[in-house]
């Protein structure tokens, strides 16, 4: 059970998978904001420009028309940094967007730290709890570029609202060839009888080469790619939870309200277990390049294995 | 509006712009990543409220008095972090660091790494509200400091600009003057083909604001700029300044791919000789 190998970045994999979607559906529109060289929706607005719309420096007003377009029977997908969409948009996605259950997919690239040298201001790490919160919204956070595309094509069949959550740098493959995403539905690599890690996003490699080291050392460490993290997949849950003595959350986002704050209230109420998040320790990002951020903030594997460690031994 | 500034002292000034695009481009080369085009085009508007207009003591980064300056458009960051270097807010030796793990000079401004940084920007659209409150601020404490605030001319599609534009007017913040790098590029492309932002002196003007429309790279042109806002009374100033993304290094001028990408190495030996050498 490992990576399969360097792939490519979630932005890339939807850039590409927009367009495809753009080629098969006429519905589709895309929204940006002043960021479609980076977001990637710039490949699907060279091939549509008619269906393309940049709303320039203003993500209040992407919501808003991405909500109107939607209003006249258009699948639209509004796209621009994680930061700025779930952030400066707040408000709007709530109101208009939630609250009258709106047909919008809001595809934010640039999430976490992994953002790397533009900084605190750039690096969003707290956008799942932001969108976790609000009713009708559904969240996704997908791993690798497979499960991107899919992600892509699967919410484009979805009515609601839905809020996608990818990276700017590129993330090891790890879903299987096979795999068949589907939304609430998370994918167990493994179950561990000692310990057993629920990830997202790029934390899911991560889990997994920890896991092997601590299979290693004698500690049997399961694997879930809860890619979904709203509707939580609280069947799994159960089942990974019963069969451990500990659950660790291993996200690139901050450890309050995101999946390990999710995971928690679940649990809590539900199946008490030891609990360990691993995430953004109540702390901002900072500039520098994402490899050193990530042992900077202890989204490892290393810290994975200490952390469990440290609990069970 | 004549000024009793003297060819001297803008010369004075011209040179100084001069070593900070110079040093705006050995910082960006030696991070590898930043934002090149949008920090040259405001050198001269930069190098002008540092070492001509504003009363700020380098040693003394929280003097009572001084006037504040607020860089809206925070990817500009090595712009403020060159002047604040030759200001002496710290060792120049520091531009080095830029953007590396731990570095007080992050990506971004960040006031709380960095002294001479008023307040951590990188947010577009948010300069402007915060400048208008350390006015109002300034006014209830009787201080004479004034507020300077830089925004980008794409950073003027965000809504709250224009929210924070009626604030000024509406309490009269003659105290306030903000400068708009109206390079005519944002990210996507030209902001007329992106999101049209003209009439741009008219729409602030209909706002309530006094503007003067300059060529801000002409030194000159921006120095009698901020002497004549000086001399608003009631209302806020917006000096729209005509400027070129790149500014300084010919084949970076005007190119919308030079936002944010930096110089290669070979590329910046090349600027340098442009800009007539290593002054730094
Ligand atoms: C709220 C927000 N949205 C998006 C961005 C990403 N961004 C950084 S610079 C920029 C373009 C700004 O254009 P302009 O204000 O004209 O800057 P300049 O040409 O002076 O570099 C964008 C969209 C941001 N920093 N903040
Ligand atoms: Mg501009």
């Amino acid at each position: 059970m490992e990576g399969k190998g360097q792939g490519i970045a979630t932005r890339d994999a939807y850039g590409e998978a927009l367009l495809e979607l753009g080629k098969k559906r006429a519905e589709v529109v895309v929204l940006d904001a002043d960021l479609s060289g980076s977001t990637k929706t710039g490949k699907f607005a060279k091939a549509f420009p008619e269906r393309f719309y940049n709303l320039g420096v203003s993500e209040q007003d992407l919501i808003g028309t991405a909500s109107g377009l939607s209003l006249t029977g258009k699948l639209p997908f509004a796209s621009t940094f994680a930061v700025f969409e779930t952030g400066r948009a707040w408000e709007q996605i709530r109101q208009t967007v939630c609250y009258s259950n709106l047909n919008v997919k809001l595809v934010a690239t640039h999430s976490g730290i992994t953002v790397g040298e533009d900084g605190a201001s750039h690096q969003a790490i707290e956008d799942v709890a932001l969108m976790r919160v609000l009713p009708n919204m559904t969240v996704i956070v997908p791993s690798d570029g497979n499960e991107t595309r899919q992600v892509v094509n699967v919410i484009s069949d979805y009515r609601g609202p839905v809020y996608v959550r990818l990276g700017r740098t590129k993330v090891l493959d790890v879903m299987p060839d096979d795999y068949e995403f589907k939304i609430g539905k998370a994918y167990i690599f493994n179950i561990g009888k000692d310990a057993n890690i629920v990830a997202m996003g790029i934390m899911v490699s991560m889990a997994i080469e920890a896991a092997r080291v601590l299979k290693r050392d004698g500690i049997d460490t399961g694997v879930v790619n809860m890619s979904t993290v709203k509707p939580l997949d609280t069947k799994t849950l159960l089942k990974a939870s019963r069969a451990c003595k500990l659950i660790v959350t291993a996200e690139e986002h901050s450890i309050i309200g995101g999946l390990g704050g999710a995971v928690s209230e679940f649990l809590s109420e539900n199946y008490p277990v030891k609990i360990r998040r691993i995430g953004l320790m109540d702390d901002f990002g900072c500039s520098g390049p994402p490899e050193e951020l990530l042992k900077f903030y202890g989204l490892t594997p290393e810290n994975i294995v200490k952390t469990i460690k440290e609990v069970l031994t | 509006m004549k000024s009793d500034i003297t060819t001297r002292d803008i010369d004075f000034l011209k040179e100084k712009a001069r070593i900070i695009r110079i040093e705006i481009l050995k910082m960006l080369t030696e991070a590898g990543s930043g934002h090149t085009g949008g920090s040259l085009s405001t050198a001269d508007i930069v190098t002008a409220l540092y070492f001509y207009k504003m009363r700020h003591k380098p040693k003394d980064p929280k003097w009572r008095e001084r006037d504040r300056f607020i860089l809206s458009k925070g990817h500009a960051a090595p712009v403020l972090y060159a002047a604040l270097a030759l200001s002496g807010y710290f060792d120049k030796s520091l531009l080095n660091t830029l953007r590396k793990l731990g570095s007080p000079l992050q990506g971004h401004p960040c006031s709380k790494m960095l002294q001479g940084v008023e307040i951590s920007t990188g947010s577009l659209g948010q300069g402007l509200s915060i400048a208008n409150g350390i006015a109002i601020g300034l006014k209830l404490d009787g201080l004479a400091s004034r507020v300077y605030c830089l925004l980008g001319d794409g950073e003027t599609q965000e809504g709250q600009v224009w929210e924070a534009a009626m604030t000024a007017a509406h309490y009269r913040l003659d105290n306030l003057c903000a400068i708009i790098d109206n390079n005519g590029l944002q990210i996507d492309g030209y902001c007329s083909d992106v999101m049209c932002i003209e009439p741009i002196v008219d729409k602030w003007e209909a706002f309530g604001w006094y503007v003067i429309d300059i060529n801000g790279h002409d030194m000159e042109a921006i120095v009698n700029a901020f002497n004549e806002a000086e001399t608003v009374k009631n209302k806020p100033t917006m000096i729209v300044a005509r400027t070129v993304k790149g500014k300084g290094v010919s084949f970076f001028e005007g190119k919308v791919q030079y936002h944010g990408i930096t110089p290669t190495r070979e590329e910046l030996e090349r600027a340098l000789k442009e800009l007539g050498g290593d002054g730094g």
